[in-house]
């Protein structure tokens, strides 16, 4: 640290002290690596390093954002600080969204280039029998599976999903008001909608491997369609956590109704999930 | 280590710290390192960092030119062969090539805008203490069963389901250098979009920092995809999914349109900071102002912007549909266009100047000479018949390193000794400097040279042994390789000695330099800026 | 046309003279026919319309390329010669010119779009493999060249094709011939001046066929079927090599084409349907163990060792040992099965795609009896591999898992 400001005048732009977290969460992350790297060769020391690291990672940021927290509740991040947190909230945002488009990408490139390809002329010389329809397995499948209905799993967490975003954003204007039950009340309504979505999907999910028998294996129509789900699955959770860190926190009497970007921060993420569902909702399950 | 590393002996401020029990001084010794939040030294750190990366990739390079010396299999199998030049790839572009340009940009950005530090100050020490890790995983992954990854730096499935657990630790380390980068690309658009000091209009800006700008752009863009290419390959290989496998429906372009929608943007992200650095230099050293500074910015912005359709430049060989061709070869070839009004600006730049050739403006003028040389030979490959013919010949490997250890490497030393005053308080040895120069560019071409003409020939890539008729310019290329390695070690050297001692450094060494960076003490007082300048 | 052919002679004739001169220098080779020359400068002496269009695009934007550089740097040194503090010269002040910026803008975006105009009608050419007069499949595999004539005169051949450059001369243990590395055990063989058009596939991990002197490059893509075509002007040899990444033998796995008079050809045909025929072998010859294991070695020794080693002793853990193997001391059925099918998801290819049912049963009759390998059942016949093409898909993938 620190950028030394006279004593009792608040700093032009507040530069932490030094920290161990950092370190702390790279030792968990190289933890993690060697633990599934290992785990997935059967080699030794395997997924109790995994948890290990990822224990380790809890607690990494659980002591970070902490000290964000106390930082900012002491009131030592100036306006300048705030918009540096929305400069950087949103383009952490874009780089989920790239990273969502390597997906769909896949799928459409799957889909509409490599499929027409691989039921072609020429390639009748290696699968003579191959008619390439989407849904597909892909042209050595043994086993049947079915495909995906839009209604009424997908159709229905599509609803919940956007209601969600709706209590937020009345969440949002309560705590704008500086009404805190309302705020309160309309947050759990919205991690509860949350909740409910991961268990339908969960629900949908135990459907497609024992009724439809798709499963992560079912070739290309299974992986894209669990890879996407699942990212997105794991993004709700992700926000789902960050809502409920928020809710602790509202509870606690933090954010004044003009000073809230981490509010704010979980609410965008939130959104970005949501967009991304309807996304999904079109492509992987309409189309 | 730290002995080497530029002491901040000045690092006073310690009367105005202890109001408040936060407020203590850095910690002493290792622990500064390892818990600092001060960019210097993350910028420190980062640049060591990548030096010793530049050292082992460089070692494993020298391997491979060692069994390339001559026909036949002598010093080492054909496994090892492919890992080392799997990792030697991954090493120079992950390890060396890119950390060291967030170290310059660490170091210099807020520098050059007034800013007291990075916008998220302890991100940034994590954005670095994350390369570690990833960094050892991949040191590592040489001495597991079945040694490291032996796919190619490019790791194209199918290939890549074939290898053992040095594939996986491969992935994870990228997967942690991209959580790096995007990180660390995030502190650096926050900074400069968010802490110019007051006057100091985006126009205004120093060209590095626009280069870093762009830059970042464009790795939080790529860096994901990266991520998800090799997500993918990792659930191909363990979780059976079919994604890179045509039995399932999948198909193993696709990899390669995935990844080099990462890649090719990804070598422009190893050159613009390198445009950014020499546009620092020549301005410096020609004692002129840059020429063209509002056309440099939108040629920098269209070569970032045509990087994102020009991919499938890589895959020409796939047998991709002739309309797809034609497409990656006129988009590529545009290219050209905004780079040459890079290369334009400078010599206009020079242009009647009042020019003086101490190293910075040696390694700036040996970059403008030598990259050009690799640019063309890219706008050569470009053109889809002739690239058919050298796709994965040497042909490609002159080319890439012409742009790459002639382009960035040669644009980073050049920065290291215009700003080593700065960063240390003294002026490095002139005498060393030169001669590290002039060795780097002679046996930098004795090495690359010769391997035109091997690619013309028709020597394919990647191979560990070769027909005899080959063995000629291989030769020459080794003992190039050999003594380009060994004329680094001037460099080790002169930045030693810098650091050590040597004559002071004025707060402006440079006759003819300009920015904020100039205006502060050298060497730069631990916090700097901590008021804002006012700039006119 | 013809002045670009002058031109590509005249360059031609550089290149190879250049290396002509430097040649006695050379303590290594001749200059290989079909190949590349010693201390070659230029690409290869192109023999198909496609590889001279390509030799003069290239020599053509050599020469735009040398001039652009020429005229930019003979400007830079200018500036640096006679624009020198030392010489006193004092630095002017402009920094900006919109005129200048727009033309040099303009005049090379000029220059590249004429450089894209010319190649455009080659890239066209190059795609279009319609009308072949033969159609040959080549199947890229972990680390040899298999080829299928499967349309045209020769219909029905199908042959494979290793290096055939000794083990001894990689090694640095004997002489190494002229044709070092670029010389394989059965060449492609087609007749000239017809249009031949080469499907590329490959079974494992993705290669490439290329022949320089052809221009011609194509990734070979498992599961998926690609082409590309030559016409070549020529008869002789002509040689290239994999050009694709594609495991530790990638370097080993070269490409010769013979191309042939139309009548030398179908001598050619004649000749190899009829070596075909006579290896031709009943399955159901009953066999020694002492003559099936003579020939298990040989096909072991063609096919197996790249991975497993002459010695049995593998490369573990990426490549397994076969003596004391599990797999191979233990019951029959389990090591015919993983060599006829392979292990999924292993560099373990299906061996029985590209070995007849007597090479499986001699290769596992070898196996089972060599070096410190004695297995209980140590002899198995063809008829016996030719039942277990026929085990269902289930059965199989019980069968070639790892035993524990
Ligand atoms: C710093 C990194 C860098 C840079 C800047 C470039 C720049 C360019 N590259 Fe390169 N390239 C790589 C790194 C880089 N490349 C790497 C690493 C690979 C191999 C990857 C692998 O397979 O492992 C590769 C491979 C590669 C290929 C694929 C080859 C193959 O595998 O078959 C192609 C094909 O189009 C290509 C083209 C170009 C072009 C057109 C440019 C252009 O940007 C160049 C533009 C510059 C100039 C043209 C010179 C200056 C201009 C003038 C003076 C103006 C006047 C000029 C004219 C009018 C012509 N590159
Ligand atoms: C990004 C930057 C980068 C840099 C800087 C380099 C630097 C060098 N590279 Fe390259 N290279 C790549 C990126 C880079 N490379 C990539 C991406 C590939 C493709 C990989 C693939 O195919 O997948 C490649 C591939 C590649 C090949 C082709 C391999 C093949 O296809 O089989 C060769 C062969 O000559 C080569 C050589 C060299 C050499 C001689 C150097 C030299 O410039 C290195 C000089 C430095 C040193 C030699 C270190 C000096 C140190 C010492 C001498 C002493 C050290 C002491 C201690 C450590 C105690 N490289
Ligand atoms: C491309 C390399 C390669 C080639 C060529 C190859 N194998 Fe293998 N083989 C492997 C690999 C890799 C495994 C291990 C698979 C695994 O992980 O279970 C293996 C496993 C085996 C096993 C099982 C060993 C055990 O202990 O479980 C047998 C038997 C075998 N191979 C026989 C052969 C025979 C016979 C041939 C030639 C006809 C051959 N292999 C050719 C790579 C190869
Ligand atoms: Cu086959 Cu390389
Ligand atoms: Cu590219």
């Amino acid at each position: 640290m620190s950028a030394s400001h006279a004593p009792g005048t608040t700093p032009a732009y507040f530069i932490p002290a030094p920290s161990s977290w950092p370190i702390k969460g790279s030792f968990a992350l190289f933890c993690m690596a060697i633990g599934a790297a290992t785990w997935f060769n059967d080699l030794p020391p395997g997924y109790w390093l995994v948890i290990f690291g990822f224990a380790m990672l809890v607690y990494m940021l659980f002591g970070w954002f902490g000290t964000v927290i106390g930082e900012s509740e002491s009131g030592q991040y100036s306006h300048k600080v705030d918009v540096s947190f929305r400069w950087s909230m949103s383009w952490f945002i874009f780089s989920e969204v790239m990273f969502f488009a390597a997906f769909f990408g896949a799928l459409f490139y799957a889909r509409n280039i490599a499929l027409p390809w691989l039921s072609d002329l020429d390639n009748k010389l290696l699968w003579p029998d191959f008619a390439g329809q989407w849904p597909t397995a892909g042209p050595e499948a043994f086993d049947k599976f079915g495909k995906m209905s839009p209604f009424p799993i997908p159709a229905i967490n599509t609803l919940l999903l956007l209601t969600s975003g709706v209590t937020l954003t009345i969440a949002h204007h309560a705590l704008k008001d500086n009404k805190r039950g309302v705020l309160l009340l309309f947050m759990i309504l919205t991690i509860a909608l949350g909740a409910l979505f991961l268990c339908l999907q969960a629900y949908e999910y135990h459907e497609a491997y024992t009724e439809l028998g798709l499963k992560l294996t079912s070739g290309i129509y299974g992986s894209t369609f669990f890879l996407l789900t699942g990212f997105h699955g794991f993004h709700v959770t992700i926000g789902a956590i960050m809502l409920t860190v928020i809710a602790f926190r509202c509870a606690k009497g933090h954010f004044t109704p003009d000073h809230h970007f981490a509010f704010e921060a979980a609410a965008w993420y939130w959104h970005f999930v949501d967009v991304v569902w309807l996304g999904l909702f079109i492509v992987v399950y309409w189309l | 280590m730290s002995a080497v590393l530029p002491g901040h002996a000045h690092d006073d401020h310690a009367d105005a710290h202890g109001h408040d029990d936060h407020h203590h001084g850095p910690p002493a010794g290792f622990m500064r390192w390892v818990t600092t939040t001060n960019h210097k030294d993350i910028g420190t750190l980062y640049l060591w960092f990548s030096f010793a990366m530049f050292l082992t990739g460089g070692m494993l390079a020298l391997t491979i030119r060692a069994e390339l010396f001559k026909p036949g299999l002598q010093i080492v199998n054909p496994e090892f062969f492919n890992q080392l030049t799997t990792m030697h790839g991954i090493i120079m572009v992950f390890g060396a090539i890119m950390p060291a340009f967030v170290g310059f940009a660490n170091w210099q950005i807020p520098l050059m805008i007034g800013a007291p530090d990075m916008a998220f100050a302890r991100m940034n020490n994590w954005s670095f203490w994350l390369l570690v890790p990833a960094a050892s995983l991949l040191i590592i992954s040489f001495f597991v069963p079945g040694g490291a990854t032996a796919a190619g730096w490019t790791m194209y499935a199918p290939l890549s389901s074939q290898m053992g657990i040095g594939q996986d630790l491969a992935i994870f380390a990228l997967h942690i250098m991209g959580a790096s980068s995007i990180m660390g690309s995030i502190n650096i658009i926050t900074t400069i979009l968010n802490m110019r000091a007051p006057g100091m209009t985006l126009m205004k800006m120093p060209m590095f920092c626009w280069t870093w700008l762009i830059t970042s752009y464009m790795l939080i863009a790529v860096m994901p995809v990266l991520a998800g290419a090799i997500t993918m390959t990792l659930t191909d290989r363990h979780f059976g999914t079919s994604f890179f496998n045509a039995a399932g429906g999948g198909d193993p372009v696709m990899y390669q349109h995935i990844f080099w929608f990462f890649g090719h943007p990804e070598v422009y992200i190893m050159i613009l900071p390198a445009f950014g650095i020499v546009s620092q230099i020549i301005p410096a050293f020609a004692r002129k102002p840059l020429f063209g500074y509002a056309s440099m910015v939108y040629a920098t912005s269209s070569i970032a912007i045509l990087s994102f359709i020009v991919w499938a430049h890589h895959m020409f060989t796939t047998g991709m549909p002739a309309a797809g061709q034609l497409f990656f070869m006129y988009a590529t070839m545009l290219i050209a266009v905004p780079t040459g009004v890079k290369v334009f600006n400078w010599i206009a730049t020079m242009w009647k100047g009042s020019m003086t050739f101490e190293t910075p403006m040696l390694f700036a003028i040996g970059f403008i000479f030598v990259f050009t040389m690799g640019g063309f030979t890219g706008l050569i490959l470009a053109v889809t018949p002739i690239d058919i013919q050298l796709q994965d010949t040497y042909y490609v490997v002159a080319h890439f390193h012409y742009v790459l250890v002639a382009g960035s490497l040669f644009a980073m030393f050049a920065g290291v000794y215009y700003w080593l005053p700065k960063w240390t308080g003294h002026m490095y040895d002139e005498f060393l400097g030169k001669l590290h120069f002039w060795c780097s560019v002679v046996f930098f071409n004795l090495t690359f040279f010769p391997m035109h003409f091997l690619g013309l020939a028709g020597m394919p890539r990647r191979i560990p042994d070769y027909a005899a008729q080959f063995a000629d310019f291989n030769a020459v290329a080794s003992i190039g390789a050999f003594c380009f390695g060994l004329s680094q070690l001037i460099f080790l050297a002169a930045v030693i000695k810098c650091v050590k001692g040597g004559p002071k450094a004025a707060d402006k060494p440079w006759e003819g330099a300009e920015g904020l960076e100039w205006t502060v003490p050298s060497p730069a007082p631990y916090h700097t800026f901590e008021t804002p300048p006012q700039v006119k | 046309m013809a002045v670009s052919t002058h031109l590509r002679k005249l360059a031609a004739q550089l290149g190879m003279a250049a290396g002509a001169a430097a040649c006695g220098a050379s303590a290594y080779a001749a200059d290989m026919v079909g190949g590349p020359a010693e201390l070659q400068l230029n690409l290869q002496r192109p023999v198909t319309d496609i590889a001279d269009q390509i030799f003069d695009l290239h020599t053509g934007m050599l020469i735009v390329c040398l001039l652009i550089f020429i005229a930019v740097f003979a400007a830079m040194f200018y500036s640096i010669f006679a624009h020198r503090k030392d010489k006193g010269h004092k630095a002017a002040t402009f920094h900006e010119s919109t005129t200048v910026e727009i033309a040099w803008t303009l005049i090379p975006m000029i220059i590249v779009i004429g450089m894209a105009g010319f190649a455009t009608r080659t890239v066209i050419a190059m795609k279009d493999t319609s009308n072949a007069d033969l159609t040959i499949k080549a199947t890229g595999y972990q680390w040899k060249w298999g080829y299928d004539y499967i349309k045209g005169e020769g219909e029905g051949i199908s042959f494979y094709s290793n290096l055939s450059t000794p083990r001894a001369q990689i090694e640095g243990k004997a002489e190494r011939g002229v044709n070092y590395m670029l010389e394989v055990d059965n060449e492609v063989v087609v007749p000239v001046n017809k249009k031949i058009r080469i499907l590329t596939t490959a079974d494992d991990v993705i290669h490439a066929w290329m022949i320089p002197a052809f221009g011609v490059k194509q990734d070979a893509i498992p599961g998926f079927v690609r082409d590309t075509w030559f016409k070549s002007k020529e008869t002789g040899i002509f040689r290239g090599q994999c050009a694709e990444l594609c495991g530790k033998e990638h370097g080993f796995m070269p490409i010769v084409v013979h191309v042939m008079s139309d009548a030398d050809y179908t001598k050619w045909v004649a000749d190899k349907k009829k070596e075909i025929a006579s290896k031709q072998e009943d399955p159901n010859k009953v066999w020694t163990q002492p003559d099936l294991a003579a020939r298990g070695k040989t096909v072991y020794e063609n096919n197996c060792a790249a991975c497993h080693k002459s010695d049995g002793k593998g490369t573990p853990p990426a490549f397994p040992p076969l003596d004391g193997s599990k797999t191979v001391l233990g019951p029959m059925d389990n090591q015919v099965a993983v060599e006829l099918n392979g292990r999924p998801g292993t560099a373990m290819a299906a061996m029985g795609k590209t070995l007849s049912d007597t090479d499986i049963a001699a290769v596992v009759t070898y196996t089972r009896g060599a070096w410190s390998n004695k297995a209980a059942v140590a002899l198995v016949q063809p008829s016996d591999i030719k039942a277990a093409r026929a085990w269902d898909a289930a059965k199989v993938t019980a069968l070639v898992a790892k035993p524990q």
